[in-house]
């Protein structure tokens, strides 16, 4: 059983500038092949957990200040960047943050920063297989590129790394629908294809825990629910909070959203 | 005629030897955001240490040369890590405020070192580099200049344009939280950039040593032209520092030849106020891509 889990997350804690406390005890865990969403309204410290697995809370001044974060079993909270990254923890981050003065393809030449000097033809080719829309586009500059070909080549440029654990975060943000669609397909296709472990961040509940096997929901930096994705998707809490649908399933009228206040505290 | 065709070799050639310099400029700004004040210093150490090794020690020129190169190079990678490296983190002001402190040192320790006289290597370019153009007549120091200039320029444009450790410094000038997100050495960048800052210094300080001589004040002064050369051409551009090279290189020499040789020295700066005033981004500063 051990063996089989990838992350190990134990009871963090996580303050910036020594002040600020965002995380309040999270405890989770990613089994190895899995997809993990982890859900929550905006500020509930999605981000800075994924950004405490992939050691990024450095550079913002933030820091592990109490609990374990196990990846294969080796402790690795508080490490640099450097070395996690080379252990095979890529995070994609938010927003899509595109190298713009650098063409789509020495975006995904960037990639293989982690193992620098091994051929990565091959991984070129794979990335194109998921995202042909990239091929079209590998001899522009990124910064002229519309933001779905971002999202794909992002993703694309973490897969370049060969990760064994691909921390994706908001992979939906401002996207249109079908395109969401698409990519969340081929976030699952990955998974199938390559065996990556994937931990998928989202405010979009409804796509995230469609791929999902597993699924956690965080408020005010501490998990508050979690368990499989289809259980999770028939909570009746889920249901009213991140899907807007009612328990019932009809949508939601305006006149409910006292109770939904109320019934948030609650959780 | 002849008289223009010898002004405009000439500009070009110290234009080349600016751009070579200002090269290593714009890497550190490009990667760090640091303006590095001790550029001029750069310039100093490289001549002198090339004086050290070619009329002190008497070795052969190639090795002293190739020495030379190898030494900045490492030297560079030293001063990052001992004056940069912890300073990574802080305001940018304090870490410009380094460099002009290491400027202050270099430049003192060199003067105790080697005093303030003006010193000349021993001639060394063969006769056989010297260009006859019809009338004109390139110096083998011109020629030379050319040569290394043209050459390091096309080595790395190849090298940031295609090697990988290229296209990583690129991304972290780029975008630096992405670029950690995605394990690049950051710091190993920054280390890598002074580095070359100090590799390409010594070469133009080596070139414009032959050409006037070797002398601390007047080799940290052309330093300092970086400045025009640089604001001219953008900050964040090679191909600009080039081509801004190229053009305060060619003013230098016209006004120097044409109007008078006390202003020659002015006429970069002229261009420098001019150029802030009319186009503060320079020719070729990066146009920030931005979406609407």
């Amino acid at each position: 059983m051990e063996n089989h889990i990838r992350l190990l997350i134990n009871n963090i804690s996580v303050v910036y500038s020594d002040v600020i406390q965002v995380l309040k005890g999270v405890s989770l865990s990613v089994r190895k092949g899995q997809i993990v969403s982890l859900l929550g309204s905006n500020g509930a410290g999605k981000t800075t957990t994924l950004k405490a697995i992939s050691g990024l809370l450095k550079p913002e001044n933030g820091k592990v200040t109490e609990g374990s974060i196990e990846y294969d079993g080796k402790p690795v909270q508080n490490s640099s960047p450097e070395e996690i990254t080379r252990m095979g923890i890529i995070q994609v981050l938010e927003g899509r943050q595109e190298f713009k003065y650098l063409t789509v393809e020495e975006n995904l030449k960037v990639g293989t920063a982690t193992r620098w000097g091994k051929p990565y033809q091959q991984d070129l080719k794979m990335v194109y297989d998921y995202f042909p829309a990239l091929l079209a586009r590998r001899k522009s500059l990124a910064g002229y590129c519309s933001g779905g070909e971002l999202q794909m080549m992002v993703i694309g440029r973490g897969l370049m790394a060969h990760p064994k654990l691909l921390l994706l975060d908001e992979p939906s943000l401002g996207l249109a629908p079908l395109l969401v669609k698409e990519i969340f397909q081929i976030i699952r296709r990955i998974n199938q294809e390559q065996g990556t472990t994937l931990m998928v961040v989202e405010q979009n509940a409804n796509m995230a825990l469609q791929i999902a096997h597993y699924g956690y929901v965080m408020e005010n930096g501490k998990i508050v629910l979690e368990s499989p994705a289809e259980e999770l998707r028939d909570n009746p809490d889920v249901k009213e909070f991140y899907l807007g649908t009612a328990a019932s399933g009809a949508l939601k009228s305006y006149k409910d959203v006292k109770s939904y206040k109320r019934r948030k505290r609650w959780l | 005629m002849e008289f223009f065709l010898q002004l405009l070799i000439n500009g070009v050639s110290l234009g080349f030897l600016y751009a070579l310099s200002a090269l290593g400029f714009v890497m550190i700004f490009k990667s760090s955001s640091v303006l590095n004040l001790a550029h001029g210093e750069l310039l100093a150490i490289g001549a002198f240490l090339f004086l050290l090794l070619s009329a002190w020690a008497g070795l052969p020129i190639v090795v002293a040369f190739v020495l030379t190169l190898v030494g900045t190079f490492s030297l560079g990678f030293v001063v990052e890590r001992l004056f940069l490296r912890p300073l990574i983190g802080e305001n940018l002001i304090e870490v410009i405020m380094m460099t002009l402190g290491l400027g202050i040192m270099f430049k003192g320790l060199l003067l105790f070192i080697f005093g303030g006289d003006i010193h000349s290597y021993p001639r060394f370019l063969p006769e056989s580099l010297t260009l006859q153009l019809g009338n004109v007549q390139i110096p083998s120091v011109n020629v030379a200049a050319f040569i290394v200039g043209i050459l390091f320029l096309i080595v790395f444009g190849f090298f940031f344009k295609y090697s990988n450790q290229g296209i990583y410094m690129r991304s972290v000038a780029d975008n630096q939280p992405a670029a950690l997100s995605l394990g690049v050495h950051v710091r190993r960048v920054f280390a890598l950039s002074w580095a070359i800052a100090f590799l390409v210094a010594a070469m133009s300080g080596i070139v414009l040593g032959i050409i006037n001589g070797i002398n601390v004040h007047e080799l940290s002064a052309i330093g300092l032209k970086v400045f025009p050369v640089v604001i001219l051409g953008g900050l964040d551009s090679i191909g600009g520092a080039i081509l801004g090279g190229v053009i305060i290189g060619l003013l230098e020499t016209f006004t120097g030849g044409y109007i008078s040789t006390s202003l020659r020295e002015v006429v970069p700066y002229i261009a420098l106020v001019i150029i802030l005033m009319v186009k503060p981004y320079g020719l070729f500063g990066l146009v920030e891509i931005e979406r609407v």
